[in-house]
């Protein structure tokens, strides 16, 4: 029923049902599984954005976790360096990804965003994630002139590529965006697969050591075989950069 | 062997509610349940935006094998979508929220809520009608003033009974974020409500005013990382109210202490256990719903993966806790992927404070009874129960051997959430909600 598209890769620890970090055996299948869970969790921050009021709560808990993933990968110093000219700034930048991908659903108010990420932070780890962020990064210092405009702006051109992207989806209703990891339907399945299932297609999916499932049905995802390349590009598309 | 299980299985018939498959009821998404106060009527709101009432029927048409049977009693369109032209979003016209108010005469009140605006509702029957004037023809046509020859007084005839509904107060604009929750002070004059990030307190009759008693929206919304997500007013205490995070604290406030209660009287918070650490942990811990006990000396939260019972006067941790699907915990980062770690499962209390209920998935849930530390799994579905037959317990097999008549884990549907229960006030008969029916369950009486 769930973990759809998550292919299960023999990696010769499928017995770990611990759940506990502790238990896995290879730190780079760790690290792995944890890069797949930051790139999960900033696709539902982007398609957060897509909603027509998108659930505070939901947003704030799965920012939390990004922003717990940044903070360990920073410990490990697998979070690559700053950029020596941001490098004054990298306690705040590190998370800086964080706060770009959240601001347009945060910023219903149109409150002003703060002077502080005016700018400096387009480079270094922000290049280390999706692209995503980097294309965001540009345009915020100019939204900050506009702060009413900014957040819907950004919304409305996400609006305008993810729908050449969910042309098959018929309804008009804003939820069905929520209904997109839960609905059973084909259609929406394979686009769930696509964009869920092909970050677990080179390698082992988020959810294996991690939390120690049970295996999955190969299902689709066996043709949406793909690597951090691919989930690039379609991150790519998302931002029309 | 077969003895020992049979003993057992009468054990459990006695010292717990055997439930008799009631009434099934199909509808919109049903995204609320709420009994009145004495127990007679039973409000579900619905994603449409829809307000559906079943009274119980009255104790002269009773047979002897069981309560009154609950029927539609009203029916009507609370909230409509709207659109806020300003941010250019839709509102939801789905009800959040329904709380009936103590009857205090004929007619009966409820304050019902969507993300933005509460109404309250005044439900009156109507089962006369004036008849015999001298002017108006019985349809309403006037008659000729000069083809009256005679004079007659009107009198009141009986006529099928009508239940009418008019929204009497609209109490709007106050709530720039979603509300999660409403709660009608004990003193029955005021009543809060709470959004993502504030709470607001305002008079039943005073609709174009409200004070803000709780903020917690930092200066600078990148710095935002807890949210409201309950709130509910003491039972007693008209001054006290308590509510709870997506961190997984409580807050309880005294609106005595200063007029924005911010500073919280107490904060109850559970120490993380560390060897159950993980990415989700944050996430499962945030509570989806607080209830005061009917007493009023205790609180129930509600997390993803447990129900827990606190004394007022202990904040480091709960007194009771109960797993309500702890076989889930190995699979977070799929729940995680599909969203359903997301879901907002709901609790209640019996009319005695001893049994407490929420819901799970594949149309489970469960009861907790904090006398005998016993618990059940009971299934709401047409399949499976017949009318008038005592439900069967369910059981889910976590892992290893699975027994007859067991589900395992991976069998469960996620698609089938109880997200809504609630339970009489004062006898043993249930609501549970899952997404598109409503049962009604009542106890076997013999």
């Amino acid at each position: 029923m769930f973990a759809r598209g998550l292919k299960r890769k023999c990696v010769g620890h499928e017995e770990d049902v611990e759940g506990a970090l502790a238990g896995l055996k290879t730190v780079s299948s760790y690290s792995l599984q944890r890069q797949s869970l930051l790139d999960m969790s900033l696709v539902k921050l982007q398609l957060c954005h897509m909603l027509v009021e998108p659930n505070l709560c939901r947003s704030v808990l799965i920012a939390n976790t990004v922003r717990q993933i940044q903070e360990e990968m920073t410990q490990d110093g697998t979070w690559r360096a700053v950029a020596p000219q941001a490098a004054g700034r990298a306690p705040l930048d590190r998370l800086v990804s964080t706060e770009i991908l959240c601001r347009a659903a945060w910023e219903q108010e149109g409150a002003c965003p703060a002077p502080g990420l005016g700018d400096g932070h387009t480079q270094g780890p922000v290049s280390d994630l999706c692209p995503v962020t980097s294309a965001q990064a540009p345009r915020h210092p100019q939204s900050s002139v506009w702060e009413m405009d900014g957040p819907r702006e950004n919304r409305g051109s996400f609006h305008k590529s993810l729908d050449q992207i969910f042309e098959t989806l018929e309804t008009k209703n804003p939820s069905c965006m929520e209904e997109l990891f839960s609905d059973v339907d084909s259609p929406y399945y394979d686009l769930d697969t696509v964009l869920t299932g092909m970050m677990g297609g080179a390698r082992p999916g988020p959810c294996e050591g991690l939390e120690g499932l049970a295996p999955a049905t190969p299902g689709p995802s066996a043709s949406c075989k793909s690597d951090l390349g691919e989930l690039d590009h379609v991150v790519e598309i998302l931002v029309e950069t | 062997h077969v003895s020992k299980f049979k003993i057992l299985k009468y054990i459990y018939r006695k010292k717990l509610i055997s439930f008799l498959f009631c009434l099934n009821y199909t509808a919109d998404i049903i995204s609320t349940v709420e009994f009145n106060h004495s127990g007679e009527l039973l409000a579900t709101g619905d994603k449409g935006g829809r307000v559906v009432i079943f009274q119980q029927e009255q104790e002269n048409k009773i047979q002897s094998h069981s309560r009154g049977e609950y029927n539609v009693y009203s029916t009507f369109q609370s909230h409509e979508p709207e659109f806020d032209y300003l941010k250019s979003l839709e509102i939801e016209e789905k009800i959040n929220k329904i709380r009936w108010l103590p009857q205090k005469n004929a007619a009966q009140f409820l304050l019902s809520t969507n993300d933005k605006t509460i109404k309250l509702w005044k439900i009156s029957e109507r089962d006369k009608r004036p008849e015999g004037y001298n002017l108006k023809e019985e349809d309403g046509r006037y008659r000729d003033p000069t083809t009256v020859t005679t004079l007659r007084v009107p009198v009141f005839r009986p006529m099928d009974l009508m239940v009418e509904a008019s929204p009497r107060r609209i109490f709007a604009n106050a709530h720039t974020y979603h509300i999660n929750s409403i709660s009608i002070n004990s003193d029955y004059e005021t009543y809060l409500s709470a959004d993502d990030l504030r709470i607001n307190l305002w008079h039943l009759e005073i609709t174009d005013r409200s004070f803000n008693i709780v903020d917690i929206k930092p200066a600078n919304m990148e710095e935002l990382t807890e949210v409201i997500t309950a709130a509910e007013f003491h039972p007693n205490s008209c001054n006290t109210f308590v509510y709870s995070s997506s961190k997984g604290t409580i807050r309880l406030c005294d609106m005595r202490a200063s007029a924005l209660c911010d500073r919280h009287s107490k904060l109850f918070e559970e120490p993380e256990d560390p060897s159950n650490r993980s990415f989700f942990s944050e996430i499962i811990s945030s509570i989806s719903d607080v209830k005061f006990s009917h007493s009023g000396r205790y609180m129930m939260t509600r997390d993803y993966l447990s129900v827990k019972i606190w004394d007022l006067n202990m904040e480091n941790r709960p007194v009771e806790t109960y797993q309500v699907h702890e076989y889930l915990r190995s699979k977070l980062c799929s729940l995680y992927e599909n969203d359903c770690i997301f879901d907002k499962f709901e609790c209640c209390w019996n009319g005695s404070d001893s049994v407490v209920m929420t819901g799970s998935y594949n149309n489970f849930f469960r009861m907790f009874d904090r006398n005998t530390k016993r618990d059940i799994t009971l299934e709401a579905s047409r399949e499976n129960n017949k009318p008038r037959t005592v439900l069967k317990p369910r059981k889910v097999c976590a892992s290893g051997k699975r027994k007859k008549d067991e589900i395992s884990v991976d069998s469960l549907d996620f698609n089938k959430k109880i997200l809504h229960t609630a339970w009489h006030p004062k006898e043993n008969i249930i609501a549970v909600a899952t997404t598109n029916n409503l049962y009604i369950f009542q106890d076997k009486v013999n």
